[in-house]
């Protein structure tokens, strides 16, 4: 095999690391989000939907961490990737780790995810990665689920008072920003679509907007502008509310190292 | 019916598996029959209790009227004659 070769695999391999790092984060993130809801949700029927998405994401999380600890060969279990690595480290989307507010905001980073999760699941099923196709089509059926909670509850807030439009469209227009980092694409993401782990950015994100606007539309809701600010929190760079997470997730394997549930 | 701004009440039924009669397994709040699903989803099949819902109306359910329970139910008492227990049933038959 020549030097050239051996890189440019090496190459694909730590975008592939990266890249379950940051699916993986991303669903961990939002499940911790979700799960801070426990006993707080508006409805005790809702206090369960939550929460069950809410473990179905960590379920994910953990999936992609295991996977990630074997690709990365260190020997690091998912228990050590998920607690013992410090913010910087953390590859989620800046939007999972926005607070929950109120019930529109959650609702409606809930969707922008969803959504965005969909798209790609459904893609990654076919993904040359056989592992990573494996877990896709697990956790495909979970997201279908998620989205389809996400977008009916969108819809009732947009399509519903005065009150809960104006709070819907409200947390559209302040979340709206972070939906750009998802589609930002890196050089990692060039050479997982050229390799076929993963699909082109591009791709996911038309059919992001196409699912996202058809759920606006009958939510009565405005898609807001496009903003030219960019979060990179697939990079490393989270808004301040990640160390606030951290400190309360990581807690117990902090204070009692191994400690096994 | 409901004058405040509590969501109506839904009775749940789940199938457990296919082939099997849909059971009530409880009820739900929901302003509708879809949200009604999604809610017996969430709290009544997240340990694979069921494979298929049916959800009703709590208000649209006539039951019988509990003071009327002699007149309805205590004449059948003594006619076992009513029961097919006078048969012999073959080893083969599992289910009856």
């Amino acid at each position: 095999m020549s030097a050239v070769t051996r890189q440019a695999e090496n190459g694909v391999d730590v975008a592939r690391l990266d890249f379950l790092l940051q699916l993986a984060d991303t669903s961990l993130i939002l499940g911790q989000r979700l799960g801070e809801l426990l006993g707080h949700a508006p409805a005790i029927e809702e206090d369960l939907g939550l929460a069950n998405i809410s473990l179905d994401l960590v379920g994910q999380a953990r999936l992609l961490f295991t996977y990630a600890g074997e690709l990365e060969g260190r020997g690091r279990s998912e228990d050590q990737l998920a607690f013992l690595r410090e913010e910087r480290d953390f590859r989620n989307l800046v939007l999972a780790e926005q607070p929950n507010a109120d019930f529109g905001q959650t609702i409606v980073r809930q969707l922008l995810i969803d959504a965005y999760q969909l798209e790609l699941y459904e893609r990654l099923q076919r993904s040359t990665d056989t592992r990573l196709a494996a877990i896709a089509a697990k956790t495909l059926k979970e997201t279908q689920y998620h989205f389809r909670f996400s977008a009916s509850w969108l819809t009732r807030l947009g399509d519903g008072t005065d009150e809960s439009h104006r709070r819907a469209q409200q947390a559209l227009d302040s979340l709206w920003p972070f939906t750009r980092e998802m589609f930002d694409e890196q050089e990692g993401d060039r050479a997982l679509a050229r390799s076929l782990v993963a699909p082109p950015l591009v791709e996911v994100e038309q059919s992001w907007l196409l699912r996202v606007d058809s759920v606006l539309r009958e939510a009565t809701l405005q898609r807001p502008p496009a903003t030219p600010y960019r979060w990179f929190g697939r990079r490393g760079a989270h808004s301040e509310h990640l160390g606030y997470i951290l400190a309360e997730m990581q807690y117990l394997q902090r204070t009692y190292p191994g400690a096994e549930w | 019916m409901n004058s405040s701004k509590e969501w109506p009440l839904y009775e749940i039924f789940i199938r457990a598996r296919g082939g099997l009669d849909h059971k009530h397994v409880g009820s739900v709040h929901a302003v509708d029959s879809r949200m009604a699903i999604e809610h017996a989803r969430d709290v009544y099949t997240r340990r694979m209790e069921g494979v298929s819902i049916w959800v009703a109306r709590s208000a649209e359910i006539t039951a019988s009227d509990p003071q009327e329970s002699a007149a309805l139910f205590e004449p059948a008492r003594d006619k076992v004659y009513r029961h097919p227990t006078f048969y012999d049933i073959p080893d083969a038959v599992k289910t009856l």
